[in-house]
């Protein structure tokens, strides 16, 4: 179901042409307003005159996640702060939180892209959606409570953890809508199936799940022990929380809401930028919002655009789901590997859980190594060490043909990875680079 | 005439054996027998206990990852040769023994040895056929 047929839907000039007005207005109020902007651009040599459409958005410097913090919390500010209705941040796990302040129209902004989202998943007003992303200063929660409530949907606001409760919850009030990280979902499945619970026989439909990298292959093992259709959504604090893409049921790349929310795919290197189909880092740009705008925003996820037309009708251009992230990318005697590689590996074994975690190390004076702990379970499990040695031969013996480095695989006891209730932590590196 | 052996996998990580007994203890089931097979990294905890399918529950429960394996006992006359007596009987008719560990048992006055072997019938048909004792599940679970 698309929500909003207007702008999803709208002829490419014309959607470029209501784009390049909007940075235009964007530009000249950021000049005016946020002094932080004001003296990017003076260094960068560009003026607000200097926009003229949607094409000179690469004449803009860039923002980055340190630029927001150093200006923590109100440095990007574009209205009086009397004017701000609701202010969310980053978790601030490895530095000063980024800012995310909201004006009336910037929570009625959010409420639109994520009826979007939700709609993707063909949510209604007959569904119940159980939210299951953390409610607080963490962008997830509410992002999707607004959504469910721009459409009429009967919400949930369970939020993150609890998991006993979040079956409860499922079974006694027959949610059709799930939102989670995937993580989380794969972790609710385990314990449900523990407790004796058939998914298959719950009105569980649809699963909207974002926050962190996954792969095709754990899509593929949610969607079985759930029985529901997993899509991907995605959103950052920088820009609005989620709401910024999300899959559409042909599953083929994640729609950008691109009148409010503007692509770019550059070299994360160079800055340069990149054509269509071509991998690199994705920058956005708010083309709308008040209280913090943002311009050219690095977001460090590595991904391509599509701009082909998607089956369901919607014009906006697609997102890749994201690929892994420019900062967690592993350079291992130089190799690139990015976690969610090691993950498609993994979820492609049988009988191996997508439990795991990512452990590189450097001895002085020696090579990088890289050990993959794998979770044990009744199925991989066996009473003789010989066939538990072989089977992690056999999960060593894929990794290298898939990396083309040698990792070593470690079986570690069920459940002893820290299941998060957020991100799971998938990588621990103890380089001294 | 099986044996239902108890197998748990194990971290080579500090307390973790001491949490298997612990959960088996506060369960009332006793240890009859026991023997830990380890790697560098990992160990595989093999056990005969008195009630192994109370035994499984409890340490599935407790995030275990444990399975039954079907086992066979037998009797072996506490003196020299009487291990080797049966190792050769099982040799001559090729039968491969994967692991086994042996205890002595207040109730027979014997020593028992437990074998894990792909092919259980035919090894207790050949110590049956020899009249070498096999020792009952009632007599090693039963306290």
């Amino acid at each position: 179901m698309i929500w909003n047929q207007e702008f999803e839907t709208m002829e490419r000039t014309k959607l470029a042409g209501i784009q390049g007005r909007r940075l235009q207005e964007l530009v000249a109020r950021v000049y005016e307003k946020v002094p932080f902007y004001r003296k990017k651009m003076d260094e960068a040599g560009v003026r607000p005159a200097d926009i003229n459409s949607i094409d000179d958005i690469v004449k803009l410097p860039f923002t980055t996640k340190p630029d927001m913090r150093d200006v923590y919390p109100y440095g990007l500010l574009a209205v009086p702060e009397e004017d701000l209705v609701e202010v969310h941040t980053s978790s601030g796990t490895t530095g000063k939180p980024v800012v995310d302040a909201y004006t009336a129209a910037d929570i009625e902004l959010w409420k639109e892209v994520m009826a979007r989202t939700l709609a993707m998943g063909d949510t209604t007003k007959k569904d119940t959606v159980q939210n299951a992303y953390g409610y607080g200063l963490f962008t997830g929660g509410l992002g999707v409570h607004y959504g469910a409530r721009k459409i009429g949907a009967n919400i949930i606001p369970i939020s993150g953890g609890n998991t006993a409760r979040q079956l409860d919850v499922m079974v006694d009030f027959k949610s059709t809508v799930y939102t989670s990280t995937p993580s989380y979902s794969l972790y609710l499945a385990e314990e449900g199936r523990k407790r004796g619970i058939d998914f298959k026989k719950l009105p569980l439909r649809v699963g909207l799940l974002g926050a962190e990298p996954w792969s095709d292959a754990m899509r593929k093992d949610i969607e079985e022990k759930l029985s529901i259709t997993a899509l991907d959504i995605y959103g950052l604090t920088e820009i609005i929380g989620p709401g910024v893409s999300s899959e559409c049921e042909y599953k083929d790349g994640l729609h950008i809401c691109e009148d409010v929310f503007y692509p770019e795919i550059i070299n994360p290197v160079t800055g340069e930028a990149l054509p269509d189909g071509e991998k690199g880092e994705l920058v956005i740009t708010t083309l709308t919002k008040e209280g913090t705008p943002v311009i050219r925003f690095r977001t460090r996820d590595i991904t391509y655009l599509i701009r082909e037309q998607c089956a369901c009708g919607r014009t906006a251009v697609r997102m890749h789901r994201s690929l892994g992230r420019t900062d967690d990318m592993l350079i291992i005697r130089g190799v690139n590997v990015f976690p969610s590689q090691i993950e498609e590996v993994l979820v492609k074994i049988e009988g191996v859980e997508p439990h795991y975690q990512i452990v590189v190390d450097r001895e002085k004076g020696k090579l990088d190594s890289i050990e993959v702990r794998v979770e044990m379970n009744e199925r991989i499990f066996s009473d003789e060490i010989k066939n538990l040695e072989k089977a992690e031969k056999a999960i060593e013996e894929e990794l290298y043909s898939a990396l083309n480095i040698h990792a070593k695989v470690k079986l570690v006891e069920s459940n002893s990875i820290e299941r998060s209730m957020g991100k799971a932590k998938r990588v621990i590196d103890r380089r001294q680079l | 005439m099986d044996i239902k052996q108890i197998s748990v996998f194990l971290e080579n990580k500090k307390g973790r054996l001491a949490d298997v007994t612990e959960t088996l203890s506060e369960n009332g089931i006793n240890i009859r027998a026991l023997f830990l097979a380890d790697t560098t990294d990992f160990g595989v905890l093999r056990m005969i206990v008195t009630d192994p399918d109370k035994a499984l529950g409890v340490l599935k429960k407790h995030n275990f990852v444990a399975q039954e394996t079907d086992v066979i006992a037998c009797e072996v006359e506490d003196k020299p040769g009487g291990l080797n007596k049966i190792l050769q009987l099982l040799n001559a008719n090729d039968i491969n023994i994967e692991y086994m560990y042996a205890f002595v048992e207040k109730k027979v006055d014997n020593a028992v040895v437990v074998f894990k072997i792909d092919e259980n019938r035919k090894a207790v048909d050949v110590l049956r056929g020899n009249n070498i004792g096999l020792v009952t599940r009632d007599v090693l679970q039963s306290l």
